[in-house]
């Protein structure tokens, strides 16, 4: 018998893991089909996170530009120019390409704190516009997406995007498309050398690479794959807003992140779904529920130094990826 | 390595004492978790549930504080009076964050998960437009004390109801006439510059310029800032009243430096209350808001000819002679807002007697028994006063209180018609679909 390569495993365990969450539609309880497709949603803007973080050693503090982009793009074209849904989810993705491009080119001539400063501030103007125009954005109270324009369409016929099992299988798709873009990534050269511009920059520079260009694509990446997450939560849960904007969603996806597992392909699902879930469960028992969500969050950090699923592979499953 | 061995051989070796309590222990509480509790088909001896989507935490936590305590009165005055269609109301509360994501969260936990008839108590107006979209795809009634316009503006659904407090565009029409009349015809509006602020701009300016009034200048104010002086001089020398809605941490800055730049010989000064909800008006910094006026939603001083009703209310829902809470009186309420809450679970009760509620299958009904209401009278069911609703846009009218500030205490000095913040519907929630 030969036993299976670390790659082998590795595919086999994703795929796996997007069986045993397609098979979780039909499973599981009515509400927590739900929760399952908006953390499905949300572990796509971590794992776009994840990719500027936890592999390239970026520490941005402005995410939430990127995800507000597509939640902007798709949501306002939806809104104000009716236009339907493939075309809006178009919109956000290319806003946030842009926005990430913009932001990158300037950011990413800072590094370490700066940068992290840097990327706050960009957000922070992000934020801002969204609240000064509120006569197409309607600021913080946000607009709603009306039902009936949440409709995908296809050759050969029409999907309720407000229907659960519809949702659910949506959210799904993009998760599995984006967790095997990420695989693919850092599986390649590609993904390799972010890695080593993480762990030394300047042995990179000193070998040839051009750093700039190889963050400043990964910045773009990663504004693509949060930029996919905030034009599906649009259209999905038919809610724009300026919240999703402010300071609070570019803290959730480092958070996430580092509860999951930094530079761990299955790091941000398993740190989206568990937050949730630590909160949820919490604030049915207590009203001092944050204290606890606290307390969770200390433990995980003296027991999971690396994350849920980095310690999982430093201690027992070193092939994971 | 030995450690991870020994802890490997304890988990794969057999089951320990300890090691099977705790297992014990975190399937009763899987059990008890909500989301795994199967709930059974409602009986006519079942409690009617209400979902309250609650700011217990985030910037709306003082609120949610009064409209909980406001809530668990009004619900334990129906039920001693013999509950809706006699079965007992029972409120279920859940926090939303003040957080629109977690808003729309709630609402499909309370109607997948606790089961409950409706979802109820929004304030923040980002929360309730956060949240219509799951409320409207789960068919579930929607009643929100928010005092927003987004509601009456037809851009939410058949499902979401504000029939218990006023709106903002009403709000500000209301007060237009007695602020010409009384104050002054050029104002200056000072407002933070997003959405909330937006809308007092956009109201309140036709209202003023329908009374001969003008607005001589717009000053909006980042919301960002913390410092308020350096905007204080784009104020006109000609202006008469000083028209501020403020609001979140800064405002006690704000109203300092004001004082400070104005001293006594300053406009008039017109605010609305939403800015010192839960805030003593005699705290420190205050005293330059001695002599200006308030508009109220209803009072929150206890006035000397308020009728027996409203003395029973306030009784009920736990608060002083001051508006503080009966046990602390550093706790102040918010009164002008949190009377919403009483009003709409009895609206709620009228509705679900009115068409005989039996169960979820009924939620429609139910939503067209509220859109067939038009007067409520002023009483024990309606303590804030007379109201008027409006079935087409899903948004109760009612009259409102300007107060001055007098030795420290707020002193209603006028109450509007209904007629004054009347306007014409812009939708029809009635033509739509359930």
């Amino acid at each position: 018998m030969t036993r299976l390569t670390p790659s082998t495993k590795s595919v086999a365990l994703h795929i796996g893991v997007v069986l045993a969450l397609l098979a979780l539609n039909f499973l599981l309880p009515e509400y927590h089909r739900g929760v399952f497709a908006r953390v499905l949603v949300l572990a796509v803007f971590a794992m776009g996170y994840n990719l500027a973080f936890g592999y390239t050693g970026l520490l941005s503090l402005g995410h939430a530009m990127f995800f507000a982009a597509g939640l902007y793009g798709a949501g306002l074209t939806i809104y104000h120019l009716e236009w339907s849904v493939w075309p809006a989810f178009g919109a956000g993705l290319a806003a946030g390409v842009v926005v990430a491009l913009v932001v990158g080119f300037l950011a990413l001539r800072t590094t370490g704190v700066a940068f992290m400063i840097v990327t706050l501030m960009f957000a922070q103007v992000f934020y801002l516009m969204t609240l000064y125009f509120t006569t197409y954005t309607r600021g913080e109270e946000g607009l709603v997406l009306p039902q009936e324009t949440r409709v995908l369409g296809f050759p050969g016929g029409m999907l309720d995007l407000s229907d659960p099992s519809t949702r659910y299988l949506v959210a799904l798709s993009l998760f599995a498309i984006v967790l095997a873009a990420i695989l693919f990534l850092v599986r390649a050269p590609y993904g390799r050398s972010l890695i080593a511009i993480r762990e030394n920059e300047e042995r990179m520079r000193m070998l040839g690479y051009n750093v700039f260009v190889n963050k400043l694509m990964a910045v773009v990446l990663s504004g693509l794959f949060c930029a996919a997450s905030g034009a599906a939560y649009a259209v999905l849960f038919g809610y724009v807003g300026s919240g999703f904007a402010a300071i609070q969603y570019s803290i959730l996806p480092l958070l996430w992140v580092l509860v999951g597992g930094a530079a761990a392909t299955l790091g941000p699902l398993i740190g989206t779904l568990f937050m949730f879930y630590v909160i949820d469960t919490a604030s049915s028992y207590t009203t001092a529920h944050l204290m606890v969500v606290g307390l969770v969050l200390i433990g995980v950090i003296l027991f999971f130094p690396k994350g849920i699923i980095g310690t999982v592979r430093e201690r027992w499953l070193p092939w994971l990826p | 390595m030995s450690e991870n061995r020994k802890s490997l051989i304890n988990l794969n070796g057999g089951l320990t004492r300890r090691s099977a309590l705790k297992g014990l222990g975190a399937a009763a509480g899987l059990v008890a978790a909500p989301g795994f509790v199967r709930y059974g088909q409602a009986q006519s001896s079942e409690p009617i549930k209400v979902g309250f989507q609650c700011h217990r935490t985030g910037i709306g936590a003082a609120y949610g504080r009064w409209y909980e305590r406001v809530t668990t009165a009004a619900a334990k005055r129906i039920n001693d009076a013999g509950g809706i269609n006699g079965r007992p109301l029972e409120i279920i509360i859940e926090d939303d964050g003040t957080d629109p994501k977690r808003g729309a969260e709630v609402v499909e936990k309370f109607a997948n998960q606790h089961k409950v008839d409706l979802v109820y108590g929004t304030l923040f107006s980002h929360v309730v437009v956060g949240s219509a979209p799951a409320a409207g795809e789960l068919k579930i009634p929607y009643y929100v004390v928010s005092e927003g316009y987004h509601v009456a503006s037809g851009k939410m659904n058949r499902y979401c109801v504000q029939p218990g407090i006023t709106d903002v565009k009403a709000q500000a029409r209301s007060v237009a006439p007695w602020i010409a009349d009384n104050l002054g015809k050029k104002v200056t509006l000072v407002y933070p510059d997003y959405a909330f602020g937006h809308d007092h701009r956009d109201f309140f300016t036709p209202a003023i310029e329908a009374q001969g009034g003008q607005v001589v200048a717009k000053v909006p104010i980042p919301p960002t800032e913390t410092s308020f002086t350096r905007y204080f001089p784009q104020i006109p020398r000609d202006t008469d009243v000083i028209y501020h809605v403020m609001v979140g941490p800064a405002v006690l800055t704000f109203v300092k430096e004001m004082g400070e730049f104005f001293g006594s010989g300053g406009p008039q000064l017109f605010g609305f209350i939403d800015s010192l909800e839960a805030v003593d008006i005699s705290s420190p910094g205050l005293e330059f808001l001695e002599g200006s006026h308030f508009w109220e939603g209803m009072p929150r001083y206890a006035q000397p000819d308020q009728p027996d009703y409203v003395t029973a209310y306030r009784e009920a829902v736990g608060i002083d002679q001051n508006g503080a809470s009966a046990n602390d009186a550093k706790d102040v309420s918010t009164a002008a807002h949190m009377f919403g809450c009483w009003e709409t679970l009895n609206i709620i009760k009228a509705s679900m007697e009115a068409c005989d509620y039996k169960g979820p299958d009924d939620r429609a009904a139910m939503i067209e028994a509220t859109e067939a209401m038009t007067e409520m009278e002023a009483g024990p069911d309606h303590p804030q006063g007379k109201k008027l609703f409006n079935g087409k846009i899903h948004q109760v009218f009612g009259e409102q209180n300007i107060s001055q500030v007098k030795k420290g205490k707020l002193e209603v000095v006028h109450r509007t018609s209904i007629e004054d913040g009347a306007y014409e519907p812009e939708a029809d929630y009635t033509a739509m679909s359930f």
